[in-house]
């Protein structure tokens, strides 16, 4: 985060699906600057959104979703307004690539992962077939796959999973992109193979230049890769600052109570803390803050309207009304002042 | 915890594929689980931790070694009488909520399926209370009995997943990796309501996860997993604060620490097999101290006796 220009800029960002004849606001409103060179961590629940919002920045929405209003500001041009698949391929891989959670799904079992990747560094790159090879070799070096020459011939099942997600890696990584977004890269694998497949990441991440973007619901792995994390929770961004501002200086009542829930900060026999309730349902409008429901220190204007974001640091903001000066002081739950503790080793 | 184990395994082997090239996925595991407590099996995909659970609730036949449940072997050819006990007595809660429940059953069949095979003699009413009953003591309305899976969140279906292994009055269930499909806010609702009724009934847990930053929080004892050997079993402080054995330090390592100030930026511990010199002394398994079990040859059992000497 020394430069401090975005490389793409949301605003105002609405997104809506069709399902059954209802319409379901899947983004409400967001707003995001994405600077070049960080590692901007999204986490939420499942159905939060945090997969939707980035499949719009490379036009991967399912086909009963739109984009209804607001922008998405990438080298000067709004990819909010992009409609065919022809735009979208000058974006897709060469400037913006994706790492999908499950490698065995992202893989073409029926081709050797040779011609995957030189397929990608031929289309968008131009190479000749020659050149795509070398290179080929070259990127399963970077992602640490031993014998690339042999490997090269090889179908994915004959890898194991770590294995194919380096290969997705060097997939994505083929046509040099300005951003990389990973979709819970980690969770279909061990932790052994998580901390190996985070820690090349960050090794590539540097190397390459790269700005990105993760997806996760797990905050173990947030707090290791990200330089900044923005929480979601029903299809709108509730908090946003660096690592440490929303690990250790939490405001908004969601994120202490997601990270209140962390099983790390329980002590055994004690209860721990969870979140009562379900998530809103988004068919229907959401009136005030959409996590008032939920929340027992909810104020009365929670249910009435909804919080603008209010500034805490030049870095960190959070959409909640205890941050209104005439809201009653509230202090967050003790158990997170044991984050810092390092009583886990 | 009773001096007498609740669940005894003595080296239990579990083999699959044909007779004559067998697959050993288990290859000698013996533990002893005791009454009221959550004994935690942690270990990788492939390591054989799923294979032990499944051989203990008898869906998989133990190639060698046995199982006793109350002192009583339960593995290989057992009575019918007591086949029908341990079907009761042992029950098991499943991974994914999402894929252990039948989509075109009702709620109501679903948690009540384990009474219509064991107690016939059960009529209608006393069915449908039972299942009210199951269904409260999970925290769920006994309204949801006439709904279909597909009507309940992740949350919910793992509760109904409880409610149906609860119907059964069982002593122990196998847990296998019941939270790590679900969101980290439902993880705690699922954790509190399975320590609640760990204390309401004496229920004795075997909590299978590759998810160690869990298991600290809600097991009492921890045994390691490695393709099919036990590598590593202590109480779970002990384990996290002084791991002896290699594999357990490198998978300690791995667990990503929600805290960004403990960040890891040295690549991590790998652990390779080969680090071992087994040519001359074979592995035991072996009580290094009270409660604390490692598995190494001679000399490497000195080096950790060392260890927890010097404290």
């Amino acid at each position: 985060m020394e430069e401090k220009t975005p490389i793409l800029s949301v605003r105002n960002l609405n997104v809506k699906f069709s399902l059954r004849g209802k319409v379901l606001h899947a983004i409400r409103d967001v707003s995001l600057d994405l600077y070049k060179g960080e590692t901007l961590a999204i986490v939420g629940e499942s159905g939060s959104g945090k997969s939707v919002l980035t499949k719009t920045f490379m036009g991967l929405l399912d086909q009963n979703g739109w984009i209804d209003s607001g922008s998405i500001l990438f080298q000067g041009k709004d990819l909010a307004k992009y409609k065919t698949e022809k735009e979208w391929l000058t974006i897709r891989g060469g400037e913006i690539a994706m790492v999908l959670q499950d490698p065995m799904t992202s893989l073409n079992p029926l081709k050797t992962i040779g011609a995957q990747i030189r397929e990608a560094l031929m289309l968008h790159r131009s190479m000749n077939k020659s050149q795509a090879y070398q290179r080929t070799i070259e990127l399963l070096n970077d992602v640490g796959i031993p014998d690339p020459v042999r490997r090269i011939r090889q179908y994915p099942h004959e890898f194991s999973g770590g294995m194919r997600q380096r290969v997705v890696i060097a997939i994505a990584l083929a046509c040099n992109p300005q951003i990389l977004i990973c979709d819970e890269p980690t969770t279909a694998l061990d932790v052994t193979i998580q901390a190996q497949i985070l820690h090349l990441i960050r090794d590539l991440v540097k190397k390459y230049a790269l700005t990105t973007v993760y997806i996760t619901h797990d905050l173990g792995v947030v707090a290791n890769v990200a330089d900044r994390v923005a929480v979601m929770y029903a299809g709108d961004i509730v908090e946003i600052g660096t690592s440490r501002e929303v690990f250790y200086d939490a405001r908004h009542p969601y994120t202490w109570a997601l990270l209140s829930s962390l099983p790390q900060l329980g002590h055994r026999g004690e209860k721990l803390f969870s979140i009562q309730g379900t998530p809103p349902n988004l068919y229907a409008e959401i009136k005030g803050d959409a996590f008032a429901p939920r929340n027992p220190h909810a104020l009365k204007i929670d249910f009435e309207r909804r919080p603008p974001l209010f500034q805490v640091s030049p870095t960190h903001w959070a959409r909640t009304w205890l941050l209104h000066p005439d809201a009653p002081s509230l202090d967050p739950p003790e158990v997170l002042q044991r984050l810092r503790q390092e009583e886990w080793q | 915890m009773s001096e007498q184990p609740i669940l005894s395994v003595r080296d239990l082997k579990v083999d699959f594929g044909s007779h004559r090239k067998p697959f050993h996925a288990v290859r000698g595991v013996s533990f002893d689980v005791f009454r009221g407590e959550t004994f935690g099996l942690v270990g990788e995909s492939g390591s054989g931790k799923t294979t032990i659970g499944r051989a203990i609730i008898r869906i998989y036949e133990a190639a060698g070694g046995e199982i006793l449940f109350r002192g009583q072997r339960i593995s290989g050819r057992i009575s019918k009488d007591l086949d029908r006990e341990v079907t009761r007595k042992i029950q098991m809660i499943f991974q994914d909520p999402m894929a252990s429940l039948n989509e075109r059953a009702k709620v109501d069949y679903i948690v009540a399926e384990g009474l219509y095979n064991t107690d016939r003699r059960l009529t209608q009413e006393q069915r449908r209370q039972k299942v009210e009953q199951a269904l409260l003591d999970v925290g769920l309305l006994p309204e949801f009995a006439s709904r279909f899976p597909h009507e309940f969140s992740g949350g919910q279906r793992q509760r109904i997943g409880i409610a149906r292994a609860l119907i059964m009055q069982p002593e122990f269930i196998v847990a296998d990796e019941p939270i790590s499909a679900l969101d980290v806010s439902i993880r705690a609702q699922v954790l509190n309501l399975m320590a609640e009724l760990q204390k309401e009934r004496g229920l004795t847990y075997l909590f299978i996860s590759h998810d160690l930053s869990v298991m600290r929080f809600i097991c009492d004892r921890i045994a390691v997993i490695h393709k099919g050997l036990l590598m590593e079993l202590a109480d779970t402080e002990t384990l996290f604060r002084h791991p002896l054995h290699p594999y357990t330090q490198a998978l300690l390592s791995a667990v990503p620490m929600p805290s960004p100030d403990l960040r890891q930026d040295e690549p991590p511990v790998l652990y390779d097999e080969s680090m071992h010199d087994y040519s001359v002394h074979l592995p035991v398994w072996c009580e290094i101290e009270p409660g604390h079990f490692v598995r190494g040859s001679e000399p490497e059992l000195e080096a950790y006796r060392k260890i927890i000497a010097e404290g």
